[in-house]
């Protein structure tokens, strides 16, 4: 694709709505870093795809870093220990999906002893890129924005796919999370250093990161670090939420849009979460695993709301506790934002490579469904991102029409959940959807 | 006036002659029915509830009829019109074992741990895709009333968060034992007094944690008719058609109360009370 061909970047994307975000509850403050604990429990599978084989067993002495589980196939990624200790009970802890979950126990001996590094490539500008893709794969570097989609096949597209441009996501659009806005504001230079290495990977240069106009001291500190790099911008974007989603975010930089059903390689582009780009630099430069990352823990009920970088493996209830606990009823609990995030049953949930957040909510805070008919208002429809007919789609799903459904496109739909928070008649449309997705799933797998 | 008169003449004329034709093709290419298919509709429950497998009553009548299919596959139709179906068709069919369905489960609301409250659609297979509903075992019943809402004969009754089947008014038709995503719900000899109401393959102190009334494989039962009943890991179950009498329950005294009597499940709908 030439330059020449490029639409005009529009900046923002059709649709989406700005919810109250609750952000300037954990905006203040730097990234903490919480004490060591006793005790983690890391939950085995913590990418999408295929699941790590795990090569310790129990009373086996571990180092921090040390490789806990081997990649299981292309799709995968390995797990190392999030600390020094030994290898305690592999048992099942509940997931962040709601469904129990393998999960291995690694007890910390409380000196925090790094095992032998990986060759750390200071230089990595000098380091073929064959070499920095293997890195980004042991170090189990997987989407940290929320999908957990091994990076290293990110980096992979097909020789056939001409890419032209990396696309760098630090919208935070969902409300509530600041822990992107953090980590851009205090570790710019990582984030700019990954995303050089993502770019040599992908054999590209033109790098776009997208920035929500809300935070001005991100899109400094990230101008600030990118200073001499040619072809590298950082661009303000509307603040609407969803703009961190994929496709809406590459369309608000670039003005392509994916089709239905495509994917961003189908219009030259690759997606970088800047919490992964931060983890690549870290790989490469360090020659360190992926064993810990940066959280927001927040929401009207915890004491001391903020930013944490908690090693993998933490309990909630631990990470809890580091924000000075809770100082009133808590109705709700959700890993990642109120939009996208998934509510939890058990405080015994850990921290894994894609959990963005841990927010509470009070009981004042959450709506119980009462869903009524559908009114036709027709906002759904006018706020969805996708440009889906939510209306249409809800009553079809209603009554298990699921052939129907996947006629209407239901399987574009992202989950961003704001055809849920906008209806009047507060129905569960995005539920419905996640349902319809699962059982169309199903039923392709069977067929 | 002339012109009606024309008019009506020759609305009349073509009528006949479009009736004379329609009359000729009609006996010209008739398609031969079997009657006996008309008949067998007639005496199917008429219900469509799709339980044999076929598009319907019709459908099945006709499989009857020109397939050869047994009759015995509708489990809806009375005793009466099933004789009278099988006079139809000249088959001797001697006498259907009766089946019911059964909800293993005992984990209402007073039983089961709830460790959420479930605010998602009001589907159990909703439910069981997405986050598994509001109860803390994966293996019983969510309470939110899928195959209550297709049973076609009205015969689950939903009661404080639990499924339970009212065996007297089942047919067997088999259809929530096919909607419910636990499957948990089975088809079995309404001859059969007694089951062990639940379904949890978790080990005893994990099924504890989560229900008062599941079954803990104390295998007191076991010891006590061990021809009746078998224990697979850590569930039992009694033996289909199986003879149990209640003074075989009550001296058992199951200490969940997981096995009970279908009447006395019937009565409380739940284990035993205060087993917790």
């Amino acid at each position: 694709m030439n330059s020449h061909h490029l639409p005009a970047a529009p900046h923002h994307f059709a649709g989406g709505i700005h919810p109250a975000d609750g952000k300037a509850m954990s905006a203040s403050g730097t990234i903490r870093i919480p004490p060591l604990l006793d005790k983690y429990f890391l939950v085995i599978q913590q990418n999408i795809g295929i699941p790590p084989k795990l090569l310790v067993k129990k009373g086996d002495p571990v180092k921090k870093g040390q490789l806990i589980a081997e990649a299981g196939g292309p799709i995968s990624v390995p797990l190392h220990a999030p600390t020094s200790g030994t290898v305690g009970d592999t048992l099942d802890i509940p997931g962040a999906n709601g469904a129990p979950v393998p999960a291995v126990e690694i007890i910390s001996d409380g000196k925090d002893e790094w095992c032998e590094p990986m060759e750390p490539y200071a230089d990595w500008r000098n380091v073929s890129r064959e070499r920095l893709l293997a890195r980004v794969k042991d170090a189990g570097i997987v989407g940290m924005g929320g999908a957990a989609f091994p990076t290293h096949a990110k980096l992979s597209p097909p020789p056939e796919r001409a890419i032209d441009t990396l696309v760098i996501n630090g919208a935070e659009c969902e409300p509530y999370l600041t822990a992107d806005d953090h980590l851009m504001r205090e570790a710019a230079q990582a984030v700019i250093t990954g995303a050089g290495i993502c770019a040599k990977i992908l054999r590209i240069s033109h790098v776009l990161i997208g920035v929500e106009e809300n935070k001005p001291e991100a899109i400094t500190a990230l101008r600030a670090a990118a200073k001499g790099i040619r072809d590298l911008s950082v661009v303000p974007l509307h603040v609407r939420y969803p703009q961190g989603g994929e496709k809406q975010l590459i369309y608000a930089l670039t003005g392509r849009k994916v089709m239905a059903g495509g994917l961003p390689m189908d219009v030259g582009c690759v997606v970088q979460n800047v919490g992964t780009l931060a983890a690549i630099a870290d790989a490469v430069i360090n020659g360190r695993p992926l064993i810990e990352r940066v959280v927001t823990v927040t929401g009207s009920p915890v004491a001391e709301p903020g930013n944490f970088r908690f090693r993998l493996g933490t309990p909630v209830r631990k990470a809890l506790e580091f924000a000075g606990g809770i100082r009133k009823e808590v109705r709700k609990l959700i890993l990642g934002g109120p939009m996208m995030g998934f509510a939890q049953s058990s405080l015994d949930v850990t921290v894994s490579k894609n959990t963005s957040g841990i927010l509470l909510l009070a009981a004042d805070e959450v709506r119980q469904f009462e869903a009524g008919p559908c009114l036709s208002c027709g906002r759904c429809v006018e706020a969805c991102p996708m440009r889906l007919l939510v209306s249409t789609l809800s009553k079809v799903c209603e009554n298990e029409r699921y052939d129907l459904a996947d006629e209407n496109y239901v399987m574009n739909c992202l989950e961003c959940g704001i055809c849920t928070y906008v209806c009047p008649a507060g129905r569960p449309n995005v539920q419905h959807f996640r349902r319809a997705k699962a059982e169309l799933r199903t039923m392709k797998r069977k067929n | 006036m002339t012109n009606v008169i024309l008019a009506a003449l020759a609305l009349a004329i073509l009528g006949l002659v479009l009736g004379m034709l329609i009359g000729y093709t009609a006996k010209r290419f008739a398609v031969q029915t079997d009657p006996r298919i008309e008949a067998i509709t007639e005496l199917l429950p008429g219900a469509n509830c799709g339980g044999c497998g076929y598009a319907g009553c019709a459908d099945y009548a006709r499989a009857m009829v020109e397939d050869g299919v047994s009759p015995a596959g509708c489990a809806v139709v009375s005793e009466e019109n099933f004789q009278k179906i099988s006079q139809a068709l000249g088959q001797d069919s001697g006498k259907r074992e009766r089946k019911v369905a059964v909800v293993y489960c005992s984990g209402d609301n007073g039983h089961a741990r709830r460790v959420a409250l479930y605010n998602g659609l009001n589907d159990c297979r909703a439910a069981a895709v997405l986050s598994g509903g509001g109860k803390g075992c994966r293996f019983g019943c969510i309470g939110l009333g899928s195959c209550a809402r297709s049973c076609q004969f009205g015969a689950i009754e939903l009661r404080n968060g639990l499924a339970v089947v009212h065996p007297e008014i089942c047919k067997g038709c088999g259809k929530c034992t096919e909607v419910c995503p636990r499957k948990l719900i089975r088809l079995v000899s309404a001859e059969t007094k007694a089951h062990v109401y639940c379904n949890s393959l978790d080990k005893g102190p994990a099924k504890r944690k989560n229900c008062t009334a599941g079954c803990l494989a104390c295998r007191k039962c076991v010891k006590a008719a061990p021809d009746i009943f078998n224990a697979q890991g850590f569930l039992v179950r009694a033996r289909e058609g199986a003879e149990i009498s209640d003074e075989l329950i009550a001296s058992i005294n199951c200490p969940t109360g997981a096995l009970q009597s279908v009447a006395d499940h019937l009565r409380s709908g739940k284990g035993k009370e205060g087993a917790a």
